[in-house]
């Protein structure tokens, strides 16, 4: 059965206290109440979360993958970059 | 050779204990039914959450009534080999899904007296009953909400789902009575603490689902007449083909597993 006016929704879950959340799928619902009681039925089943978030689909932005070239080769020849090139003295213990 | 039905003796522990757990077991039987039919994915998800929900209450309690009537009986044998006259469920939870409303105002009727049934349990004296009806009342409090949410939409919906969701509520409120009746046998055990004294808790029942309904611009039935006798196993017709379904298996293969 398709369901073409019913919103689309992303959902994502804390795990626990301290972590970030994370998308973990979509889901269609009519409004933003029940967009988070399907995410709670759908992808806490198994005590995954301790923290849900919806957003509607539609807010999100996202990169264009044909822009992938433009937008991301340029950093891959940036090691440097990469905190690793540097010694850390013992007296700042573990970071 | 077909399995015959169990004896049960009924004590009014045992009695009481098995009332709640068909309650529990036949609304999430109907529930199951859903599976794989309803309106969408996520409301199919939905129903079966709440049915697996009330057939673990159902279990719980099950086990607890084998365990106080000492007969050699179980959960299974509570579930699959008794007759639909040796059932003590509620009529209202018997009743047919019908459409989306129906069902959605079924559960809402029950959820929002589970949840202040349960929490009221909390206190029993009966240490096991006050478990059970900890781990009941967090999953009925959500049931209820879920509902809550469903008959505000329906209601306050199109033309169309608001037909349906008076319906439904017209339909199945002469079954909303039952809940807060009690018996002799249940006097007993209110008086010493162990049950709760159900019909305390219609004022606030009322309250709950009056307000919910006037959200939903849904209108309260005025009539007081309440049909009865499912906690005594006169049940309607819609019970005994559920029953045949459910115990069919263990009925043709007597304790079969997989």
């Amino acid at each position: 059965m398709t369901t073409p006016t019913i919103p689309l929704w992303e959902v994502f879950i804390r795990s626990r206290n301290g972590l970030a959340h994370k998308h973990v799928g979509s889901l269609h619902a009519t409004d933003a109440t029940l967009a988070l009681q399907a995410a709670r039925d759908i992808y806490t089943r198994r005590g995954e979360g301790l923290s849900i978030w919806v957003v509607p689909s539609h807010a999100i932005t996202a990169s264009d993958p044909s822009d992938k070239g433009m937008m991301f080769e340029p950093a891959e020849s940036k090691i440097y970059r990469h905190p690793t090139f540097y010694d850390v003295p013992d007296e700042v213990g573990h970071m | 050779m077909p399995a015959a039905s169990i004896q049960v003796s009924e004590t009014p522990l045992v009695l009481y204990t098995l009332r709640r757990a068909d309650d529990a077991l036949i609304l999430g039987h109907r529930l199951s039914e859903w599976c794989g039919h309803a309106p969408m994915l996520e409301e199919d998800m939905a129903l079966a959450n709440m049915g697996l929900d009330l057939l673990g209450q159902a279990r719980e309690l099950y086990s607890y009534a084998a365990k106080v009537e000492g007969n050699g009986n179980d959960e299974d044998k509570f579930a699959y080999l008794r007759d639909v006259r040796q059932y003590r469920n509620l009529l209202l939870v018997e009743r047919p899904n019908g459409d989306f409303a129906h069902t959605m105002a079924r559960q809402f009727f029950y959820a929002a007296f589970a949840d202040l049934y349960w929490l009221a349990m909390m206190a029993s004296r009966d240490p096991t009953m006050a478990a059970i009806a900890a781990r009941s009342e967090k999953e009925s409090a959500y049931h209820l909400r879920h509902c809550s949410e469903w008959m505000v939409r329906l209601g306050d919906g199109t033309d169309e789902s608001h037909r349906r969701a008076q319906n439904a509520i017209d339909e199945l409120w002469a079954y909303t009575g039952e809940m807060f009746q009690s018996d002799e046998s249940e006097r007993g055990l209110i008086d010493v603490g162990i049950a709760v004294d159900t019909s305390a808790l219609r004022p606030r029942w009322l309250q709950t689902v009056s307000s919910v309904l006037t959200e939903a611009t849904l209108t309260l039935p005025n009539n007081d007449w309440m049909q009865q006798g499912g906690r005594f196993g006169r049940h309607s017709e819609h019970l005994g083909h559920l029953l045949s379904q459910l115990q069919s298996m263990q009925r043709t293969f007597p304790g079969a597993t997989w």
